[in-house]
């Protein structure tokens, strides 16, 4: 079965020049093994297909349970130069997190935890209530 | 055991000073502020353009109102790169700031050394060819003038003015994490080849100098489950003679340290994470041990490193053309088809208006802005996007051309696909100048000789 990297582990990535980094962290050393296994460096440089034109290079780092993912020519001539919205490679963690691996049966039905930011609303619900800009306190 | 307290209070240029507050009245030994990335030094090199005086990051007045009352006391000592690439009158605006809070006494240090821009013709005559690190492009590819060259020195002359008695060190380009291995050299006598103790302190700087972001900041776990997101605190490490350390945040304030929050900055624009080459050690990030313990405190652990390389990494940056660029929101129905053709209209009105562009950049923001090819395209077949935003940005030669392609996607308010132009919100924003990056290496032994600490008492 396959499973998208999202509900196997986290993600971040960060910019130097035209070059980004995406590291990906599991929670546990059976699912590392195959991350290890599964997401080569070839399969991200296929994934991240025109966004990225140069190499890409893979790194363990065990101790954490994690892959770093060094992509080449990703920012679009690197971040003073680049034109893209996105000009710092803050979100490329999140597309790699959308790539779909083999994984075993026992896999079934794993995934991460999703969002609850009632906490938000609460927070929102109330400038709607009063009208009053949250800038002016209460 | 001796422990020396480090924070790491600021993560770049446009952080909030106000978080230094809490790390202040927890008490710290070293307050270290990061304020450089390489999109700030192009700031600052466009401020230098207009106004000589500047190039430094003008919030560092700001953070010392609320950091030198505790130096005053003796109770802080303050590290930071803030100088950018104009240090000398960045210790000017220091000691200003110092005056008129009344503060006198305290030494303010300056380090300068790290902006080659007028030696690099005698830096590549002493055989340094300055070539492209990623693409080991020769450096006349590049081919307009550098506007900044900033070499990224290490912790040794900080060091150096601290044992000179510095209560403010205020430097140009010294690498991030060189900041906080400073001090703690400084404090705990660690020599400059004692390889395992500076990977150890480059590591706490490592984890602590993008302040909110190894406390539950960017966190891609739990994110909305970290306390208080609204008033994350900033990091502080304390750490022994031996390189451990215990990283933390202070007392009753927001956030999270944890194992996972801090792996997430571990890999923070790192290469390979077993040699993590800073100017003071090359150190093993993955021989590293972290244990969690109760009350948002980890141990960093073990760390290995080994001798420092015989180069600087060195940043150049050259004028890249002029950007300019536009949104437009359009509704459902049919968002995404009307946004691709409002994109194409305006491509061809520029091509008939005579305007040359260079580049061109076309993003579908709630569409595959982001995600660009990652994003599967049936996932587009089988749901129509309620909204789509449109932002296209181009690069011009020159900034007029730039301005005037701006000018022909006004028209389209009544002449596009419908509804017409929507969105673009207020003020617009005129051209922007690009710059290209342009890191390489420069040998040390022709850097170091040039590297000067000199120190100045406020009275």
């Amino acid at each position: 079965m396959r499973l998208a990297l999202r509900e196997l582990c986290g993600y971040r990535s960060g910019d130097k020049g035209d070059v980004a980094n995406v590291a990906i962290f599991a929670d546990d050393d059976e699912t590392y093994e195959l991350l290890v296994r599964e997401v080569t460096a070839e399969r991200v440089k296929e994934h991240f297909g025109s966004m990225v034109t140069g190499r890409v290079e893979r790194y363990e780092a065990r101790n954490v349970r994690a892959l770093n993912f060094v992509l080449y020519g990703a920012l679009g001539g690197g971040g003073p130069r680049s034109l893209r919205a996105d000009n710092l490679g803050k979100t490329l963690g999140g597309a790699l997190v959308r790539l779909e691996i083999d994984v075993p049966d026992s896999y079934a039905g794993r995934r991460r935890p999703r969002p609850d930011v009632a906490w938000a609303d609460e927070i929102l619900r109330g400038l709607a209530r009063g009208g009053a800009p949250v800038s002016r306190g209460r | 055991m001796k422990t020396v307290t480090v924070a790491g209070g600021q993560g770049f240029y446009g952080d909030t000073p106000a978080a230094v507050d809490g790390l202040l009245a927890e008490g710290v030994d070293y307050l270290c502020l990061e304020a450089l990335a390489e999109l700030t030094l192009a700031i600052l090199q466009k401020d230098r353009q207009r106004d000589e005086t500047r190039g430094y990051t003008r919030d560092l007045p700001a953070y010392l109102a609320r950091a030198l009352p505790f130096v005053a006391d003796g109770r802080t000592k303050v590290v930071t790169n803030a100088g950018g690439i104009n240090p000398t009158a960045a210790a000017r605006a220091a000691v200003e700031t110092a005056r008129s809070m009344g503060v006198t006494g305290i030494t303010v240090a300056t380090v300068v050394g790290d902006d080659l821009l007028t030696r690099l013709g005698a830096l590549r005559d002493a055989g340094n060819d300055l070539a492209h690190l990623d693409t080991g492009e020769p450096f006349d590819a590049a081919g307009t003038p550098p506007l900044f060259a900033s070499a990224y020195l290490g912790a040794r002359p900080i060091a150096d003015a601290l044992a000179q008695g510095a209560d403010v060190v205020i430097t140009g380009r010294v690498a991030d994490a060189s900041l906080f291995l400073a001090p703690l050299a400084h404090e705990h006598g660690w020599r400059w080849d004692d390889w395992d103790r500076l990977a150890a302190g480059i590591l706490v700087g490592h984890l602590l100098e993008c302040s909110g972001q190894g406390l539950g900041g960017n966190y891609s776990g739990d994110w909305w489950a970290v306390p208080r997101p609204w008033d994350l605190p900033y990091p502080v490490a304390r750490v022994a003679g031996d390189g451990t350390a215990v990283v933390t945040k202070p007392r009753g304030s927001g956030g999270r340290v944890t194992t996972d929050t801090l792996r997430h900055q571990l890999l923070y624009e790192v290469h390979d994470p077993a040699r993590y080459v800073s100017p003071d050690v090359v150190a093993d990030f993955t021989s590293a041990r972290f244990e969690d313990r109760p009350g948002d405190e980890v141990v960093v652990s073990g760390v290995r490193g080994r001798p420092a390389t015989d180069t600087y990494k060195l940043l150049l940056a050259h004028h890249a053309g002029w950007a300019g660029e536009a949104r437009v929101a359009f509704s459902w129905p049919d968002a995404y088809d009307k946004a691709r053709a409002t994109a194409a209209i305006l491509v061809r009105r520029v091509a008939m208006a005579g305007l040359d562009v260079d580049e061109w950049c076309v993003e579908y923001w709630g569409v595959n802005a982001l995600g660009g090819p990652t994003v599967p395209l049936d996932a587009l077949e089988r749901c129509e996007p309620p909204e789509c935003v449109l932002r296209v940005a181009w690069r011009c030669a020159d900034q007029r051309t730039a301005a005037l392609v701006g000018r022909e996607l006004v028209p389209l308010t009544l002449s596009a696909p419908p509804a017409g132009m929507t969105g673009a919100g207020r003020g617009g924003g005129g051209p922007t100048e690009l710059l290209g990056i342009w890191p390489t290496l420069v040998r040390k032994a022709d850097v170091d000789p040039h590297v000067r600490v000199t120190l100045e008492e406020v009275r």
